[in-house]
C-alpha cells in the first residue's frame, strides 16, 4: 500500500517536470495558467491597437471642423466599436491575463482551479472579437447606437445587430467562466495559513471583481437578450407602442454598466498596491482597510447606476439619492489614495518604471475621480450631461487610471515572466511621452464640454477648433508611443535585457518572488510554507 | 492532491456549481427587472405613465375652489404617416370633475393601418393622479385608408393633486404598430428606409 503512494507521488514528480507541448497545441489546448495569461494579455495588446486605431480616426476627423475622412455613420460605427473594443478586449481581457498569471503565484496554488474551463474562457475571446469586427463589413456597417446600445437607437443597426448581440454574449459568457475560475482558485488553492486578510490587494481586489463579474455579466446577457427579442421576436420590453419603455433598458443596461466600471478599476487598484510598497520599501500602508475599501466600493455601484441617466427625468428624491450614494464613493476611493501617500510617506523611494506608471495612476487617476464627483451632482449635471466633459472624465479613470495599472504591472512582472528586464530608459521613455500625450489628448476635452460640445459627433462649431486640433495631436502622439511599449516588451520577451534574479526587486514582499525567473512552467507543486510574521504587501 | 493546502471549506465542484447558479440567477434577475420597474412606476408614477385600463368607481364631484391648467402634445413616432393633432390645445379643469377631449388621427396612406396611441403626463408626479376612464390609447385604432378619426379620452383629476402642481401636460405619441404586428424585414429595419 505504501509503496503504490510513493509509485503515485514519484510518476506526479516527473509529471511536474515535462515542459509545455510543442507548437501550436500548446496554446490551442492550453491548460498552464502562465500560457492562458500571456495568451490573454497578448489578445488585449492586439485588441488595445485595433481600438485605438479607431480613436485616431476619430480624433483625425475631429482635427478640424467640417467632415474631412470619414461620413458621420462611419464616424458613430468607429466610437462604438472603439468603446466596446477598449472596455471588452483590450482591458478587461488584460486584467484577466494578469489574474492567470499572477494569482496562482500570489496564493502559492499550482495552476487556476478549472484550468479546462480557463482554456475555453480564452477561445472564446478571439471568436466573440472575430464577429464583431466583421460587422464592420456588414451591410449597415457596424453596429453605431454607442456601446450602451440604447433603444430604439440600436434596433435601427443594420445586418450587424443580431452579430453584435451574439458577441456581447459571448464576452459575457468567457468574462463570467474566467470569473468563476478565480474564485474557486482563491477560495480553495491558497497556500496553508495563507488566511483571507494575508491575501495580497491584487488577489483582494481580484477576488472582489470576480464576485462583480459574476453578479452583473448576467444581466447585461438579460439586457441584450431582451433587446433581441424586442427585434425579431415580437417582444416590447423597450417598446413603448407595444407597452414598454426604451428608459427601462437605460437602468437594467447601467445596473450591469456601473459595476462594470469598478471591474476595470479594482484589480487596478491591486496593482497600484503591489508596486507601491515595493519601490517605497514599505509594506502597504493599511492593508485591512483597503480590504473594507474596495469591498465598499464595490457595494456601492451597484447602488448609483441613475447617474449616468439624470436627464431622464426622474422624481427629486431619486436624484438626491443617486447624487448621495455616488458621493459617498468617494470617502473609500479616498481612503485607498491616502494609504498609497501613506505608504510612500518616508519611504525610501526609487523611480523604475512600474513605480512612475504607478505615481501616474495615483495622480492622473484621482483627476479623473473629481471630475467624476462634479458630474455626480445632479443639478450640474444636466449641463455636463453627453458633453465632451464626461468623456474627459471617463477617459482619465480608464486611460492614465487602468492602462496606466496595466502598463504599471506589465514592467513590473515581466522579469518574473521572462527572466530579463526590459530596457529601464526605454521603459522610463514610454512613461514620459505617455504621461504628457495622455493629459494633452483628454486635458483640453474638460474645456470642450464645460463650454458645450457635445459627444459623440464628426462636426462641430469653430469655437471649439482649437481645443481638438490640440487633443488630436496627443492623441496620435499617445498612440506612437505605444509602439514603443511593443517594442520594450518584445525586446524583454526576447531576453534581450538583463538577467532578472529570483527576487528581481529590492526585496519586494510575496510568493511570486520566492520563485525562479523566468517562473518554471510548472510552480508550487508543493504548497509554500508561509512564516507566521509574513505580511503580504 | 493530497497536500496540507487551506482545508477546503466546500470542495471546488461545488463551489463551481454555486457561483455558476449564482450566474443563472442573476440572468433571471436580468428578467425580474423588468416587473420590478412596471410596478415601481405604478406606484411612483414615474415616467409619466397613467393608468393602461379605464378607472371606475371614482367620485366625480368638481372642486371648483381649484383650477388646474391641463396642456395637450401630440407627437407621431418616426416615420409613420399619421396627422395627429388635439382638437383643443388646453383646457382649464376643475380637479375632480369629469371631463372629456378629443383628438383627432388621419392615416395618410392608402393602406389600412393600425396605430397605438401612448400617454405621458407631466410633471411625472401628476401621473397618478391623472385617471382614464375611457381612451383610444386603451386598445389599437384601426384606420380605413385616408380615414379621419376624431377619438375621445375622459378623464378626472385626482382632487388629491399635490397643491403645488397648477399645470398638467398631457401628451401622446402615436406609433404605428406594422412593426410588432408583422415581422417583414422592411419594417424591422426602418433605418434602411432612407438609404
Amino acid at each position: 500500500m505504501s509503496g503504490a503512494i510513493t509509485d503515485a507521488h514519484a510518476d506526479h514528480i516527473e509529471h511536474d517536470d515535462h515542459g509545455p507541448t510543442k507548437g501550436w497545441r500548446r496554446w490551442l489546448y492550453a491548460t498552464n495558467h502562465k500560457d492562458i495569461g500571456t495568451m490573454y494579455l497578448l489578445l488585449s495588446l492586439v485588441m488595445f491597437f485595433v481600438g485605438g486605431s479607431m480613436a485616431l480616426i476619430i480624433r483625425s476627423e475631429l482635427f478640424t471642423p467640417g467632415l474631412q475622412f470619414v461620413d458621420p455613420a462611419f464616424f458613430n460605427q468607429m466610437t462604438t466599436m472603439h468603446a466596446l473594443i477598449m472596455v471588452f478586449g483590450a482591458v478587461m481581457p488584460a486584467f484577466v491575463g494578469l489574474a492567470n498569471w499572477m494569482i496562482p503565484l500570489m496564493i502559492g496554488a499550482p495552476d487556476m482551479a478549472l484550468p479546462r474551463m480557463n482554456n475555453w474562457s480564452f477561445w472564446i475571446l478571439p471568436v466573440a472579437f472575430g464577429i464583431l469586427a466583421s460587422t464592420l463589413f456588414m451591410p449597415g456597417g457596424a453596429p453605431a447606437s454607442g456601446w450602451t446600445m440604447y433603444p430604439p437607437l440600436v434596433l435601427q443597426t443594420g445586418d450587424a445587430f443580431p452579430f453584435l448581440i451574439f458577441s456581447v454574449h459571448l464576452m459575457g459568457l468567457s468574462s463570467i467562466m474566467g470569473a468563476i475560475n478565480v474564485i474557486v482558485t482563491i477560495i480553495n488553492m491558497r497556500a496553508p495559513d495563507m488566511s483571507l486578510l494575508k491575501m495580497p490587494m491584487f488577489v483582494w481586489t481580484w477576488l472582489i471583481t470576480a464576485y462583480l463579474l459574476i453578479a452583473v455579466m448576467p444581466v447585461l446577457a438579460g439586457a441584450v437578450t431582451m433587446l433581441l427579442t424586442d427585434q425579431f421576436f415580437g417582444t416590447s420590453f423597450f417598446l413603448a407602442a407595444g407597452g414598454g419603455d426604451p428608459v427601462m433598458f437605460q437602468h437594467i443596461f447601467w445596473f450591469f454598466g456601473h459595476p462594470e466600471v469598478y471591474i476595470m478599476i479594482l484589480p487596478a487598484f491591486g496593482v497600484v498596491s503591489e508596486i507601491i510598497p515595493t519601490f517605497s520599501r514599505k509594506p502597504l500602508f493599511g492593508h485591512d482597510s483597503m480590504v473594507y475599501a474596495a469591498s465598499s466600493i464595490a457595494f456601492l455601484s451597484f447602488i448609483v447606476w441613475a447617474h449616468h441617466m439624470f436627464t431622464v427625468g426622474m422624481p427629486l428624491t431619486g436624484q438626491m439619492f443617486f447624487m448621495f450614494a455616488t458621493m459617498l464613493i468617494a470617502v473609500p476611493t479616498g481612503v485607498k489614495v491616502f494609504n498609497w501617500m501613506a505608504t510612500m510617506w518616508r519611504g525610501s523611494m526609487t523611480f523604475e518604471t512600474p513605480m512612475l506608471f504607478s505615481l501616474g495612476f495615483l495622480f492622473l487617476f484621482t483627476i479623473g475621480g473629481f471630475s467624476g464627483l462634479m458630474l455626480a451632482i445632479a443639478p450640474a449635471d444636466i449641463q455636463y450631461h453627453d458633453s465632451y466633459f464626461v468623456v474627459a472624465h471617463f477617459h482619465y479613470v480608464l486611460v492614465p487610471g487602468s492602462i496606466f495599472a496595466l502598463m504599471a504591472a506589465v514592467y513590473y512582472w515581466m522579469p518574473k515572466w521572462t527572466g530579463h528586464f526590459y530596457n529601464e530608459s526605454l521603459g522610463k521613455l514610454h512613461f514620459w511621452l505617455s504621461t504628457i500625450f495622455v493629459n494633452v489628448t483628454f486635458f483640453p476635452m474638460h474645456f470642450l464640454g464645460l463650454a458645450g460640445m457635445p459627444r459623440r459627433i464628426p462636426d462641430y462649431s469653430t469655437q471649439f477648433t482649437d481645443f481638438n486640433s490640440i487633443a488630436s495631436v496627443g492623441a496620435i502622439g499617445f498612440g506612437l508611443s505605444q509602439l514603443l511599449f511593443v517594442y520594450v516588451v518584445y525586446q524583454c520577451a526576447r531576453k534581450k535585457g538583463e538577467v532578472a534574479s529570483q527576487a528581481v526587486w529590492d526585496n519586494p514582499r510575496g510568493l511570486e518572488w520566492t520563485v525562479p525567473s523566468p517562473a518554471p512552467y510548472h510552480t508550487f507543486a508543493t504548497p509554500p510554507k508561509i512564516s507566521s510574521d509574513a505580511a503580504f504587501s | 492532491m493530497s497536500d496540507n493546502r487551506q482545508p477546503e471549506p466546500i470542495s471546488t465542484k461545488a463551489l463551481t456549481l454555486r457561483l455558476l447558479a449564482l450566474a443563472v440567477g442573476m440572468f433571471g434577475f436580468g428578467f425580474l427587472l423588468v416587473p420590478i420597474y412596471d410596478v415601481f412606476c405604478e406606484i411612483t408614477g414615474f415616467g409619466g405613465k397613467t393608468n393602461a385600463e379605464a378607472v371606475t368607481n371614482i367620485s366625480t364631484t368638481a372642486d371648483e375652489s381649484r383650477e388646474i391648467s391641463l396642456e395637450f402634445v401630440t407627437t407621431v413616432n418616426q416615420y409613420a404617416p399619421w396627422e395627429f393633432h388635439s382638437e383643443l390645445d388646453g383646457m382649464t379643469v376643475h380637479p375632480g370633475g369629469l371631463y372629456e377631449a378629443y383628438f383627432i388621427a388621419t392615416n395618410l396612406t392608402d393602406k389600412h393601418k393600425i396605430a397605438q396611441a401612448v400617454p405621458s403626463v407631466a410633471p411625472q408626479q401628476a401621473a397618478a393622479y391623472f385617471k382614464k376612464l375611457d381612451c383610444f390609447c386603451f386598445s389599437n385604432q384601426e384606420f380605413m385608408p385616408g380615414e379621419e378619426k376624431m377619438m375621445p379620452v375622459r378623464f378626472v383629476v385626482d382632487s388629491d393633486l399635490p397643491e403645488y402642481i397648477d399645470t398638467i401636460t398631457l401628451s401622446y405619441t402615436f406609433f404605428d404598430t406594422a412593426r410588432l404586428t408583422d415581422n417583414s424585414v422592411e419594417m424591422a429595419h426602418p433605418g434602411h428606409s432612407k438609404q
